[in-house]
């Protein structure tokens, strides 16, 4: 399984206004991944392209060895974590995670079990039936992550899943993402600009300059330095 | 204090004048209020009620689907064509419309013609409850459609991320998204939709009539203009303001829609909608909107093309009528710019005022009720009010023009303030210490600081005003007489004498002045808003 679930995009082109992206690269399968760059250097265009809401304009993208660049978002084996909204706000918990198992919300007595064990998991059993305008901005996440697990997708995408938390909660919710990662084994994909956030879970860690990889390497090596100026800098930030 | 001032002297004259007119209708002694209860009267409040309820379901169910196509299409070929069609009916003179809809769905419309081909025997009727219907459609489903739409493309970028991602299918899209936030806007937008249906005249006095097909204006206006009988016009005009005053006070509980521009707040992309099934839907949905829309316009244009433009242009009917037009229009548009910036001047001054008392505070609340006052008190009902104190004091005639540009003035005053509002105050938070700390005063505020930056608001503002006033029927419908003929009752007599090839030529000129007008009036208020952010 671990093998056939990397990421590559191969020859990957993309126009988008006046900015223009080229991205190559293989990720490795069942690890934490941590894409990371300057702003406008193209971390969240790079997620769209993994996860289907940008459609290159040349190369092809595959999950798991299948070439998924013509499919619809809604058939590549991924989930989703944004930074904030990732919730429906009118809906309660249960509904929210259970539209992972079902997108119609037809669930069984067993899916509405499985919903409550992953809010059990994440720290918010008994969570069900809360409004997530009632919830703290962690809380949310949390939920996002039930959401996640109950979807059981190889790939997990996180989109600045943390930037709008404070500091303390941050380190707690990483903790999380990485014990999540090693119990399910999937890859992990997470944009962030926050160079703790790649101290503290990244295995991997790709890092973005003007719409192109500049860095491709494992954790412990970009850590120790990469020879990249501007990689070097951004890690020295606090 | 001069502003707070010049507040309290606009309330006075406000109240004043609604006052007046309310007065006159209440100490009205005749059989007034036995009339009431009779069965006509009851008959015609009926049929106001039925009507604007039937109207708004029907706007608010097609307007539905309209709002979600344009929503989930983005890149819809000439998308934004047909968010500004959508726009037209609400600056279009409500009479221009009407003739436009005669022309096409009429007993010799094209649309008649059609169905006839198609072999069915009973034609749609544009008369009646069913043209009423219609009418009330065609300028209230485009409305519905983009306060609906407002509301779909405030919903935040990351739902169609995650609903796509889910792989939601357009049902629960609707259900878990869409629907939720429609069902939100709904109370504002059919609450709005009514009230307008429920004092809707123009388009009643053209396409209804009889006492089958009557709401309480147009009986209003029948009472006092052929039947003279004013007991039943004043006790019409009590049921209406009462039938008003509830509304306007169920309405408060509710959020006001708002049409935060269509075009530009762009919730984020959509990627549902891609299955072929839903782009036939949304395809064929626009292709119907917009061809409902669009075909009456159409045919404004191309009946007015047939008559001859230019000897009508040059007669002395219409020179006398555009004249008379644009003078009301122009004094009404500024009288309507006065009070406003008066209004906003001195609610401003009120709520910088540290310690605002109970007298001020009323003032301030006062001020808010005067802008909207027209909401209670229709231009029909302040006409009645007026018509009936002034009959002691001779021929009512010699004060139409000024009861005409007052009432039209009211009309547009809350669209007024509304554009001026934001304008006035952002202006006034950049500018006001800083004026007041160089000593900058009078007219030398008015000429370095706020001419400039104000003079563009202020010419929309007055723009939209004109246009409103220029294409209104309601006010001048009452007091017309051959020494007061605007260019809309010029329309309406000569419809009225079957000369519809004249009035086909004079709406055609009247609708696209007042089109343009509001184009003016509005353009700028989205370029401003995208300035200021």
């Amino acid at each position: 399984m671990t093998d056939d679930c990397a990421i590559a995009l191969s020859g990957v082109t993309l126009a988008l206004g006046n900015a223009t992206f080229a991205f190559d690269c293989r990720l490795p399968a069942g690890a934490i991944t941590a894409v990371t760059g300057p702003s406008g250097s193209g971390k969240t265009t790079f997620l769209n392209l993994v996860a289907g809401f940008e459609r290159p304009d040349a190369g092809t993208v595959s999950i798991g060895g299948q070439d998924v660049t013509a499919l619809h978002p809604a058939e590549r084996p991924v989930s989703l974590v944004f930074q904030d909204n990732n919730l429906f706000a009118h809906l309660d918990i249960a509904s929210n995670i259970g539209l992972g198992i079902d997108p119609s919300l037809r669930l069984s007595a067993q899916d509405r079990a499985a919903v409550s064990t992953a809010l059990e998991r994440v720290g918010l059993g008994g969570f069900e039936k809360r409004r997530p305008g009632t919830l703290s901005g962690g809380e949310r996440q949390r939920a996002a992550f039930a959401r996640a697990l109950v979807r059981r997708r190889p790939v997990l995408l996180l989109d600045e899943p943390f930037a709008a938390l404070d500091p303390d909660l941050r380190a707690a919710m990483s903790a999380l993402l990485v014990e999540l990662h090693r119990e399910t084994g999937n890859t992990v994909l997470i944009v962030t600009h926050d160079p703790q956030e790649v101290r503290r879970s990244a295995d991997h860690v790709l890092f973005l300059k003007q719409g192109r990889i500049a860095v491709n390497l494992p954790a412990e090596r970009f850590l120790s330095g990469t020879g990249v100026a501007e990689a070097d800098t951004f890690m020295r930030q606090i | 204090m001069r502003a707070i001032g010049g507040g309290a002297l606009v309330l006075a004259v406000i109240t004043g004048f609604a006052g007046t007119a309310l007065a006159a209708l209440l100490l009205f002694d005749g059989a007034g209020f036995s009339g009431l209860l009779d069965t006509y009267t009851l008959s015609v409040a009926r049929f106001t009620l039925w009507q604007a309820t039937l109207s708004t379901l029907l706007s608010v169910l097609f307007g539905i689907p309209v709002a979600r196509a344009l929503a989930r299409r983005p890149q819809f070929p000439g998308r934004i064509w047909i968010v500004r069609l959508l726009a037209v009916p609400m600056g279009l003179p409500v009479l221009i419309g009407a003739l436009g809809l005669i022309g096409i769905w009429g007993r010799q419309g094209a649309m008649n013609d059609l169905l006839r081909m198609l072999g069915l025997a009973e034609p749609v009727s544009i008369y009646g409850l069913s043209g009423i219907l219609l009418a009330h459609v065609f300028f209230n489903m485009p409305l519905a459609a983009r306060l609906m739409l407002a509301g779909l493309e405030r919903i935040p970028g990351e739902y169609w991320r995650v609903a796509a991602s889910l792989g939601m299918p357009s049902r629960s899209v609707f259900r878990f998204i869409e629907g939720p936030v429609l069902l939100g806007l709904l109370p504002g937008v059919a609450g709005l939709i009514f009230m307008l249906c429920v004092t809707s005249f123009t388009l009643v006095l053209v396409l209804g009539g009889g006492p089958a097909a009557t709401t309480i204006e147009v009986a209003v206006y029948q009472a006092l203009r052929f039947d003279f009988d004013p007991g039943r016009a004043v006790a019409l005009a009590l049921m209406q303001i009462t039938m008003t005053g509830i509304l306007l006070a169920a309405m408060a509980f509710v959020p006001v829609p708002v049409e935060q521009s269509a075009t530009l707040a762009r919730g984020g992309r959509r990627f549902d909608g891609w299955r072929r099934q839903t782009q036939w839907v949304d395809g064929t949905v626009l292709l119907l909107a917009t061809t409902f829309t669009g075909l009456p316009l159409l045919a404004v244009v191309l009946a007015g093309l047939k008559a001859d433009l230019p000897a009508l242009l040059f007669s002395p009917a219409f020179r006398r009528a555009a004249l008379t037009s644009l003078a009301i229009a122009l004094s009404a548009g500024c009288l309507s710019v006065m009070l406003a910036a008066t209004i906003i001047h001195a609610r401003a001054a009120i709520g910088s005022e540290r310690r605002a008392g109970m007298a001020l505070r009323g003032i301030r609340a006062g001020l808010s009720g005067a802008g909207s006052l027209i909401l209670l008190v229709s231009p029909l009902m302040l006409g009645t009010g007026w018509f009936l104190a002034l009959r002691p004091f001779g021929d009512v005639a010699r004060f139409a023009p000024t009861l005409v540009i007052v009432i039209n003035s009211l009309m547009a005053l809350p669209f007024v303030i509304r554009v001026l509002s934001p304008a006035f105050d952002v202006h006034q938070a950049r500018t006001g210490r800083l004026a007041a700390s160089l000593g900058i005063q009078g007219f030398a505020r008015l000429r370095l600081i706020d001419g400039p930056v104000l003079a563009k608001p202020v010419l929309m503002a007055l723009s939209f005003a004109m246009a409103l006033s220029l294409g209104d029927l309601g006010a001048v419908a009452l007091f017309g007489s051959d020494d007061l003929v605007t260019l809309p009752y010029l329309i309406y007599s000569r419809l009225g004498s079957y000369r519809t090839n004249e009035a086909d030529g004079f709406a055609l000129i009247l609708g696209f002045v007042c089109l343009l007008l509001t184009v003016v009036g509005t353009l700028g208020s989205r370029n401003r808003m995208t300035d200021d952010r």
